[in-house]
């Protein structure tokens, strides 16, 4: 990761960073997502859809911050792991991890592999595909049989109950790791003051509310076309 | 009361060592975890056994020589006390406890339950430390006024005594606590401040050299520390790193 990364504490620094970003990404992902359940079969969502795919900006500048947060992210934090274990060559014979720290923080690196699998579903589900039709095929129309396509494809995504029960238990994994992370992210950042506990109940109501949502939408989308 | 003992015995730093379990008998609940340490050397000695080597000096909480791992958490069950304050009355008759020495790459095993802390000695000598230049007319240090804020969190800093349950106890063998606590009783003096860029940057890039881990912000340090330093000394010490690698 070259000489700027070197240190420990630049280490975690870029670690908060990424998470940052990502957290910011989350949120208005889940925005867009809610407007599909809003009773206009679509539309709104399809609008928005059809703004982030074909957007210069969007695609241009931000797509690639984006992966490159995701790909830092993980790669980083799989690094950071492999250095940590080898910093304790023997391990305890006994070791009370939950007498004085939580398992999501023990567990991040569990919590992230999760939500690496869940990333890679998603990527083939979702992402590959859009990439194929507008930079392989060359069609950034948005349309399918006469009307913009994205709502019909999230729909569709949504009909298998056992791709819907991976989807929610990826999301609960990434509130596991939201519930150490969020917080986290700003103690690496040297942010811990009198607005640390505020912040904390806050970091608690976002790593909660905010996959319970994406599951609410995804759960609302399989009822409703179940029957 | 009588307690089985699992303890870590190794002949010396090249050796691999295991675990080997011990009974003590009549063991009063007033006893230090160390006077228990203590009946059990004896016997052993009684025996014609080694007795079990351990660290210890003042036996009342300053010196941060005693550092078992007990029942795995360093310095044992109870909060803001070291090995030497715990006391038998936190273990019920017929326990089993199982004692290892404090386990970090950067603290190597030099015997039994000894490790080396010198990389913490290192860590202070590359810059935990202000250069007080005694050219003769040295200000008075109480002449200068400091914010009670300020002096109480230096002083609160202060009271890390170094005896490195923050890197035994975190899951990465970080130290951060430690360094966090030294940089930043300096830091928050105007004393310390003349020389605050370099000493993080010394300290931090020692600390990485010697082979701790990252800090993940567990927060486990933070309660296992006997002396209650807290997080907010990490974060310091963060932000101190970042002032001082955008200053160049």
């Amino acid at each position: 990761m070259g000489g700027l990364l070197k240190s420990s504490i630049a280490r975690k620094v870029a670690m908060a960073l990424s998470a940052f970003f990502l957290m910011f990404f989350l949120l208005q992902h889940f925005a867009i997502n809610l407007t599909s359940i809003f009773p206009n079969n679509g539309a709104t969502f399809n609008e928005l859809s059809h703004f982030m795919g074909t957007n210069p900006l969007v695609q241009y500048a931000l797509q690639p911050v984006l992966i490159f947060g995701v790909v830092f992210h993980f790669v980083m934090g799989f690094i950071l792991e492999i250095k940590n274990k080898n910093a304790r060559a023997v391990k305890y014979a006994k070791n009370n991890g939950g007498a004085n720290s939580t398992w999501m923080s023990r567990n991040m690196i569990y919590s992230g592999l999760f939500i690496l699998i869940f990333i890679v579903i998603h990527f083939i589900d979702f992402w590959f595909p859009e990439i194929n039709t507008k930079f392989i095929k060359g069609d950034w129309t948005g349309m399918h049989n006469g009307e913009l396509r994205y709502f019909h494809e999230l729909q569709h995504k949504f009909t298998a109950a056992w791709r819907v029960a991976l989807y929610c238990v990826g999301f609960v994994f990434l509130g596991l790791h939201l519930l150490h992370g969020f917080n986290s992210a700003f103690q690496s950042v040297g942010a811990n003051n009198k607005y640390t506990n505020g912040l904390k109940t806050f970091g608690k109501i976002y790593a909660i509310a905010i996959p319970a949502g994406f599951v609410i939408i995804a759960l609302f989308h399989f009822f409703n076309q179940s029957h | 009361m009588n307690l089985t003992l699992k303890i870590w015995r190794q002949k010396s730093s090249a050796d691999k060592g295991q675990m080997i379990e011990y009974k003590v008998s009549e063991i009063s609940e007033h006893m230090s975890f160390l006077e228990m340490m203590d009946v059990l050397n004896e016997q052993l000695i009684a025996e014609g056994d080694e007795p079990v080597a351990f660290d210890h000096d003042c036996r009342e909480g300053i010196c941060g020589m005693c550092s078992m791992y007990i029942n795995g958490e360093a310095h044992g069950p109870d909060r803001g006390v070291t090995t030497c304050q715990l006391h038998m009355r936190m273990f019920k008759d017929g326990d089993t406890i199982t004692i290892e020495p404090f386990r970090a790459k950067a603290f190597p095993v030099i015997k039994d339950l000894v490790v080396d802390r010198t990389a913490f000695d290192r860590i202070q000598h590359a810059g935990g430390y202000i250069s007080v230049n005694t050219s003769g007319n040295t200000q008075d240090a109480n002449a200068i006024p400091i914010a009670k804020e300020a002096a109480d969190e230096a002083m609160d800093a202060a009271t890390c005594i170094g005896c490195g349950a923050c890197v035994a106890t975190c899951k990465n063998a970080s130290a951060m606590l430690f360094v966090g606590a030294k940089v930043s009783q300096y830091a928050l003096l105007p004393q310390g401040q003349v020389e605050a860029a370099d000493r993080v940057m010394a300290m931090v890039n020692q600390m990485d050299l010697e082979g701790f881990g990252n800090c993940t912000n567990t927060g486990a340090c933070e309660i296992e520390c006997p002396k209650g330093i807290s997080l907010e000394n990490i974060a310091r010490m963060n932000r101190e790193y970042l002032k001082a690698s955008l200053k160049g």
